[in-house]
């Protein structure tokens, strides 16, 4: 079963195309990471997805047009992780989670038991047991990253989407992440669609690539056939070695030429 | 969390709101005594006979009870509208004169005391005009926020806000100076006061009141999701601007209410929601019946102060809330300035 179908998306806003005509196919169980260049497109094709932003063209989620679902109906089948994730500081980690819960409750419904044991079993499954009763803002970056991705989690959507999920952490907490990420997909069946800048984690840890460059898909396929040479130093302007590691496929190796 | 907290908050709130109207009925020229006070009170509940002499009885029931019970609707309605406010904008310093009701009332109720015929018609006419003035402005400003779009956020509808109620405000004192005359009336209604009229102005808020303090109570666990931002809280499904206009709305309309009868009462919407931040965290779970119950109390503790400071005097309660209220802001700002 198709996760998700992108048929033409294409975003406008403030009068600029961001996105033009992206059209994408993520397998279940799939996880894809979206690269590209600054201003790419990457976060404005997520949130397309996760509706957030009005777009032309169509998306399916679960095989179902995400126009005909009404929004709560969406955040059942799609969590998102923004990059910058907005921390209110002064509630608990748990109260944070809870929050996750949100498109399983009616609009003045309270949670029951069923969600305090989804809020458990995400707190559980990301070490947050002990962080439960602290409050956010004395949390470091990391377990701040983790109370989110708990927090998607106690969504119980099985498409999770996640922007630049590493971007402010340290090289061994990226790794974390990428793999927690990694055994949530597996344990919990999730598919997983991210944006990443960081070239050789994409390739280590997705099945595929999507690199978009103005908007524009401009190629697909997995890690081999997307992150050479020449791809990149046409779209992102970087000079790069693409360089074989053995065990753990290719690693893009920034190069200063001096002449 | 919640257990805890909620088992020993609750009750210590309504205790502090218990004492302070306890306090409010006792305290006064005339001495009536606790028991005889609690006894009478529950005797015209139950219409069985009362244990005070008549002159006594009507001090209780005509004067001290309805302006307690009118102090705790008033207190109680600006601590909820308070915290809701600063809940739906996200902004800390949010209170429920932010979209322009405070500058609005005292235009509606500057034009009655100016334009209306004197006669016993004006005493009528004020928290009417008051009324219709917070609303008005509200409504102005609400469109005017929202016509330049959602994407706008909460930051637009506050600045429209701003605009209108300095809109207003000109308004007001361009007719203040045409009739210098009513500058006094107008300014000690500024001040805020609770009036001792018997039940009318009790019957006239307790609707909006308790109706609007349902509708923000019963938004709390929406309110903690749009803590998360307006996009987030989207991508968990919820319509952000439905939710944000229904609690604007109850709000306002229960602050237009109490604006109408009581005049101008600063900081109770923020002191009270803030006082409660410090002590049991930010989830509005627990911050937004705390807020009635508290901001209840305070109030009533509010007006016992201002009604014996200077007795037979009486001190506008606006200066005694304010008086509290300006030193304790500071403290709430530093804390605020070391969070961030």
């Amino acid at each position: 079963m198709k996760a998700l179908t992108l048929e033409r998306v294409s975003v406008t806003l403030g009068g600029a195309r961001v996105l033009s005509g992206l059209s994408a196919e993520v397998e279940g169980g799939e996880w894809v990471a979206v690269i590209g260049p600054n201003g790419a497109g990457k976060t404005t094709a997520l949130r397309a997805v996760a509706g957030l932003v009005p777009y032309e063209g169509r998306v399916r989620v679960l095989e179902d047009d995400a126009h005909a679902l009404a929004r709560k109906h969406l955040a059942r089948r799609v969590a998102l992780v923004p990059q910058v994730p907005l921390i209110p500081g002064d509630i608990t980690v748990r109260a944070y989670v809870l929050l996750g819960r949100t498109p399983h409750l009616g609009y003045f419904g309270t949670e029951r038991r069923k969600d305090h044991h989804a809020v458990d079993a995400a707190l559980a499954q990301l070490d947050l047991v002990a962080f439960a009763g602290r409050r956010l803002d004395t949390l470091s970056g990391g377990e701040r990253q983790r109370a989110t991705l708990a927090r998607a989690l106690a969504q119980d959507a099985p498409v999770l989407l996640l922007d630049e999920p590493t971007a402010a952490l340290d090289m061994g907490r990226q790794q974390q992440v990428l793999e927690i990420v990694d055994e949530l997909r597996t344990s919990r069946g999730l598919t997983v669609v991210s944006t990443m800048h960081d070239l050789t984690l994409a390739g280590q840890y997705a099945d595929r690539l999507l690199l978009v460059d103005g908007g524009r898909l401009v190629a697909a396929g997995p890690p081999d056939d997307v992150l050479t040479r020449a791809l990149i130093t046409e779209h992102y302007g970087a000079e790069v070695e693409v360089v074989d590691a053995p065990g753990s496929g290719f690693v893009v190796v920034p190069v200063r030429r001096t002449s | 969390m919640r257990s805890i907290a909620a088992r020993l908050w609750l009750p210590a709130s309504v205790l502090f709101l218990a004492a302070a109207m306890l306090a409010g009925v006792l305290v006064g020229p005339v001495h009536l005594g606790a028991v005889n006070v609690v006894r009478a009170t529950f005797a015209h509940v139950f219409g069985l006979h009362s244990p005070l002499s008549g002159a006594d009885d009507a001090i209780l029931w005509e004067l001290r009870l309805p302006r307690v019970i009118l102090a705790a609707l008033v207190g109680g309605t600006l601590a909820a509208a308070g915290a809701a406010y600063q809940g739906v904008f996200r902004n800390p310093l949010a209170d429920p004169y932010l979209l322009g009701a405070a500058a609005g009332a005292g235009l509606g109720a500057t034009v009655v005391v100016a334009y209306a015929p004197a006669s016993s018609l004006t005493g009528d006419l004020l928290p009417f005009g008051a009324f219709v003035g917070a609303a008005v402005a509200v409504v102005a400003a609400y469109v005017l926020g929202r016509s330049a779009g959602v994407a706008a956020g909460p930051a637009a509808l506050v600045l429209a806000g701003v605009t209108i109620a300095s809109f207003l405000t000109a308004l007001q004192t361009f007719v203040q100076q045409q009739h210098v005359d009513t500058v006094q009336e107008v300014y000690s209604w500024l001040l805020g006061r609770l009036a001792t009229s018997g039940w009318r102005d009790v019957g006239i808020v307790l609707p909006y009141a308790v109706v609007a303090w349902a509708v923000i109570i019963a938004h709390r666990r929406l309110l903690d999701v749009l803590s998360v931002g307006d996009e987030e809280a989207a991508a968990l499904g919820v319509n952000v601007a439905r939710v944000r206009l229904l609690v604007v709305a109850a709000a306002t309309i229960a602050t237009a209410a109490a604006v109408a009868v009581s005049g101008l009462i600063g900081f109770v919407g923020i002191i009270v929601p803030h006082t409660i931040r410090l002590l049991v965290g930010g989830s509005y779970r627990l911050l937004l019946p705390l807020s009635v119950i508290v901001g209840a109390g305070f109030l009533v503790f509010a007006d016992v102060i201002a009604r014996t400071i200077m007795s037979p005097a009486e001190l506008p309660i606006g200066v005694v809330t304010a008086f509290f209220g300006a030193p304790f802001f500071a403290v709430v700002l530093r804390t605020s300035r070391r969070a961030a």
